[in-house]
C-alpha cells in the first residue's frame, strides 16, 4: 500500500471503538502529533486478532506527540514526548 | 467508558508499581508455553490473539488475575478455538493434577 503520510506531517488520531480489538488506546484518540517515520507495511492486527490473515498490508507509522498535549496534570519536562506505531486507518490530516 | 484493557489516564487509578519481583516457575511456563504456540514452526497462536482473549475475559475477573493467569486464559481459550485441546480435556487434566496434590 503507498503510505499517505510523511515524515514531519502532522496527523490527528481518529476516535473510535471498532468491536473487537484494536491497537489505538483511547486516551491518544483525537490527539494531534507529527509523523516521526513510517515503519512500512503490517499485517492489520484487527483482522490477525481473530485468525485472519491480516491482509491487506497496511502503513504502520511512528508518530510522536507531546507528553504536555496528552495529560493536563503532566508534570515531566517540557520537551518531553510520548511515541506510538500507529496504523494509517487510525490517522487523519490535521 | 473505555475497556478494562485500554486503562491509561484512567483517574485514580495511582501510581504504577515498578517493583522487580522473581517469577514463579508456573509464570516461566506459561511464558515458555507462548513463546512456543507463537512459534514459526508451530504457528498455533499469533500475539494478537493473546492480547485479543486477555482483552475479552470478563472484567472482575481481569482485575483480579495476575499478568501470567491472563496469558493463561489467553492460551486456553485459543487452543480450544483451535481444536489443539478440548476444554473437558484441560478439565480432566486439572482434576488429575488436583488429585495428585
Amino acid at each position: 500500500m503507498s503510505a499517505r503520510f510523511k515524515a514531519g506531517d502532522r496527523v490527528r488520531v481518529r476516535v473510535g471503538a471498532p468491536p473487537g480489538h484494536f491497537r489505538t488506546p483511547t486516551y491518544i484518540q483525537g490527539k494531534v502529533g507529527a509523523v516521526e517515520r513510517l515503519h512500512g507495511d503490517y499485517r492489520n492486527p484487527e483482522s490477525l486478532a481473530y485468525g485472519g490473515d491480516g491482509l491487506p498490508k497496511r502503513p504502520l507509522y511512528l508518530v510522536r506527540f507531546p507528553q504536555s498535549h496528552l495529560w493536563r496534570t503532566y508534570a515531566g519536562a517540557a520537551q518531553d514526548q510520548l511515541l506510538m506505531d500507529i496504523f494509517e486507518h487510525w490517522l487523519e490530516p490535521a | 467508558m473505555t475497556r478494562v484493557h485500554d486503562r491509561g489516564g484512567w483517574p485514580g487509578a495511582g501510581p504504577i508499581n515498578k517493583a522487580e519481583h522473581d517469577l514463579s516457575w508456573w509464570e516461566k511456563r506459561t511464558d515458555a508455553i507462548a513463546t512456543l504456540l507463537m512459534s514459526p514452526e508451530k504457528r498455533v497462536m499469533r500475539v494478537d490473539e493473546l492480547r485479543r482473549a486477555i482483552e475479552d475475559m470478563e472484567p472482575a475477573r481481569y482485575e483480579q488475575c495476575k499478568y501470567y493467569e491472563k496469558w493463561l486464559h489467553a492460551i486456553e481459550t485459543i487452543v480450544v478455538e483451535k481444536g489443539v485441546l478440548t476444554r473437558e480435556e484441560i478439565d480432566r487434566k486439572v482434576r488429575e493434577l488436583e488429585a495428585h496434590g
